[in-house]
């Protein structure tokens, strides 16, 4: 499986995806790359990898193309894994792709399940909003080349000893690595993280101007949550993409979920419907948000969010 | 600069969906251009635009001889258009689509190509890498803003926490997300004069595929079943009198979340 390194660790998805790893067969290796893969190579073991291929820092170079060469070279040498599991994220996805038109196999995208059936890998995959779940399988010689949702799985530690470093070069890529960052901006994040918060407040269309989003805000804070949105408002460039949720942005799985002015189109649905519990609130009796909603308040968001804010603010 | 953008012609997303027997999505009726590519689509014509003597040219498979999205994007202002057409490709995996398609676009020389981040109705999101690795070029994935003289390309790359500046020498693939530029509307000149643009019309064996490694037949891939979701449901629907608030309050204590 595919590791990846935010800051000192790894991605929360990183973790699933070994634990899920473990869960299917009795040898994992991770495959990593960065300057900081001897440090990872302690959690990799904890979560279950017995070792890990080091592709080393790319000086840049965006990854996609020099992990999946190194991969496809470690498969071509000989070492034939069943399954490569991927993250579903930025660079995990560019790895995906690549690797699948240098090994000549077809990728199954958007996994949310993988079980075991008759020898063969059965995928689940949420389809029509996840109303409906579609099983798939690869029908021809392995490995399989997996992408896998964020949140489809819990994190759970194995216990292991640090997974033992090997370094695999990534040999010669020529043109295609030649995308390269040049500077990088990280925006400015308060409270605690979206994927990770037990409490998301998200506001939509709903709102009816940018400068109501901070209603969404305020209740969030009240909440010790985080603040996330549709897609609409972040197309229409209200807040940032790093505030989706969604298909095409984050997998949300909190305690508590809380649609304001949100219709719930099936892209955005499958981003926050494995929420414990969801709250909505739209004036539209007929939104489809009420469908997955635990309690749904028929109205106003500039009636009821003012209220509800007054109402939290006066108990704290 | 040749730009090539990638179209996907897709069943209207308004209309409600339907599967086939073998579980794929039933592609027959009336094909539109898929949104998310309309900002594709948009793209190259800006960048085109900015750079002296470009030309921007479409590519679609689809089944059917279907042009009617093509038409809507040479209306915005494409110049003309590539489209791979054939039964045979009917079921064809995403591997398989990547790999005609990659053999379309490399007919064309482009210097720049432009796809989506996903499609609407496939989002695997990653045909367009798949393309990039076939054709030997750079990509630059997940592009927020983009622009070019002509023989580089400068890209704002979406990130978790926020976005990354890359640069990458052309020829290369950029898939743009939603909502990075305004699409046009075509106008009622540019109706009138994408009747008359020119679409290649190709099929499989035109681009070297024979029958048996492509389609239904090539596929390695398959959809087992289909099943309902378990539902949630259940829940309590109220409508606001004034009590809306008072009432999230209540819930919320009840989950101790307060
Ligand atoms: C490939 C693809 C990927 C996508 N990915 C995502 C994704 O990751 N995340 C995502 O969210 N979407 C995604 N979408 C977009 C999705 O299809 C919807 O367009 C989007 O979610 C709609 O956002 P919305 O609910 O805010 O807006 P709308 O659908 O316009 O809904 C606004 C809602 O607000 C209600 N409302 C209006 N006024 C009030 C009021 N005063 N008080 C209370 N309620 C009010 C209305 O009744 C309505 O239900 C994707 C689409 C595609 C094609
Ligand atoms: N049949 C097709 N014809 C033209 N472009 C396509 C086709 N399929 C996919 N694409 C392009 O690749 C992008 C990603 O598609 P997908 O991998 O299905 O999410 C789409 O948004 C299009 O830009």
């Amino acid at each position: 499986m595919l590791a990846e390194a935010a800051g000192q660790g790894l991605t929360p998805l990183t973790l699933e995806l070994l634990t899920e790893a473990r869960a299917l067969a009795p040898t994992v290796e991770a495959v990593a790359w960065g300057a900081e893969t001897a440090s990872t190579a302690v959690t990799l073991g904890e979560y279950g990898a017995s070792r890990v291929y080091d592709v080393g820092d790319l000086g840049g170079a965006l990854p996609g193309a020099a992990v999946a060469a190194a991969i496809a070279g470690l498969v071509e040498s000989g070492e034939r894994p069943d399954a490569v599991l991927l993250p579903a994220s930025y660079d995990g996805r560019d790895v995906a792709g690549r690797l699948s038109a240098r090994l000549d196999r077809p990728v199954l995208t958007n996994v949310t399940g993988l079980a075991e059936h008759d020898g063969a890998l059965l995928t689940e995959h949420p389809v029509f909003g996840g109303t409906q779940i579609a099983h798939a399988r690869f029908t021809a010689d392995g490995p399989g080349i997996y992408v896998v949702r964020a949140k489809s799985f819990a994190a759970e530690p194995s216990g292991g000893g640090p997974a033992e470093v090997v370094a695999v070069p990534a040999g010669d890529v020529g043109r295609t690595g030649a995308a390269t960052i040049v500077e990088r901006h990280v925006e400015a994040a308060t409270g605690p993280k979206l994927d990770e918060a037990a409490v998301v407040v998200s506001g939509g269309r709903g709102l009816g101007a940018p400068e109501h989003y901070a209603l969404v805000e305020e209740l969030a804070g009240l909440l010790h949550g985080a603040a996330g949105a549709s897609r609409a408002i972040v197309d229409a460039g209200w807040v940032p993409y790093s505030h989706q949720v969604g298909q095409t942005g984050k997998t949300v799985k909190p305690t508590l979920y809380v649609a304001c002015g949100i219709s719930g189109a099936t892209q955005h649905l499958v981003g926050m419907k494995g929420s414990k519990h969801i709250v909505a609130v739209n004036k539209d009796r007929e939104a489809p948000i009420f469908s997955v909603a635990d309690l749904g308040i028929v109205g106003d968001v500039h009636k009821v969010l003012p209220a509800l804010i007054e109402a939290l603010r006066s108990r704290s | 600069m040749h730009v090539v953008v990638c179209v996907k012609q897709i069943p209207d997303p308004a209309a409600p969906a339907s599967l086939e027997p073998d579980h794929t999505l039933d592609r027959s009726g009336k094909l539109i251009m898929d949104d998310s590519d309309s900002y594709g689509v948009e793209m190259a014509l800006q960048l085109a635009g900015n750079v002296e003597g470009s030309e921007v040219t479409l590519v679609s498979m689809a089944p059917g001889g279907e042009t009617s999205g093509l038409r809507t994007a040479l209306a915005m202002g494409a110049a003309k258009a590539i489209l791979v057409s054939d039964e045979a490709l009917a079921g064809s995996d995403a591997l398989s689509t990547a790999k005609v398609l990659a053999a379309a676009i490399r007919r064309a020389e482009p210097d720049l190509v432009v796809a989506a981040t996903e499609s609407t109705d496939g989002y695997t999101g990653t045909l367009p890498v798949q393309i990039a690795e076939l054709l030997g070029m750079p990509s630059v994935t997940f592009a927020k803003r983009v622009s070019t003289d002509g023989t580089t390309v400068k890209v704002e790359r979406q990130t978790e926490s926020g976005y990354d500046d890359v640069e990458c020498p052309l020829p290369a693939v950029v898939t743009v997300t939603a909502g990075v530029v305004e699409p046009r509307y075509p106008s009622f000149k540019g109706i009138m004069a994408a009747k008359s643009k020119p679409i290649d019309v190709l099929g499989a064996g035109d681009l070297g595929f024979d029958a048996a490694q492509v389609g239904a037949a090539g596929a390695r891939q398959e959809i087992v079943d289909v099943a309902d979701a378990e539902a949630r449901g259940g829940g309590e629907i109220v409508v606001d009198e004034g009590d809306g608030a008072q009432r999230i309050v209540a819930f919320l204590e009840q989950l101790k979340v307060i």
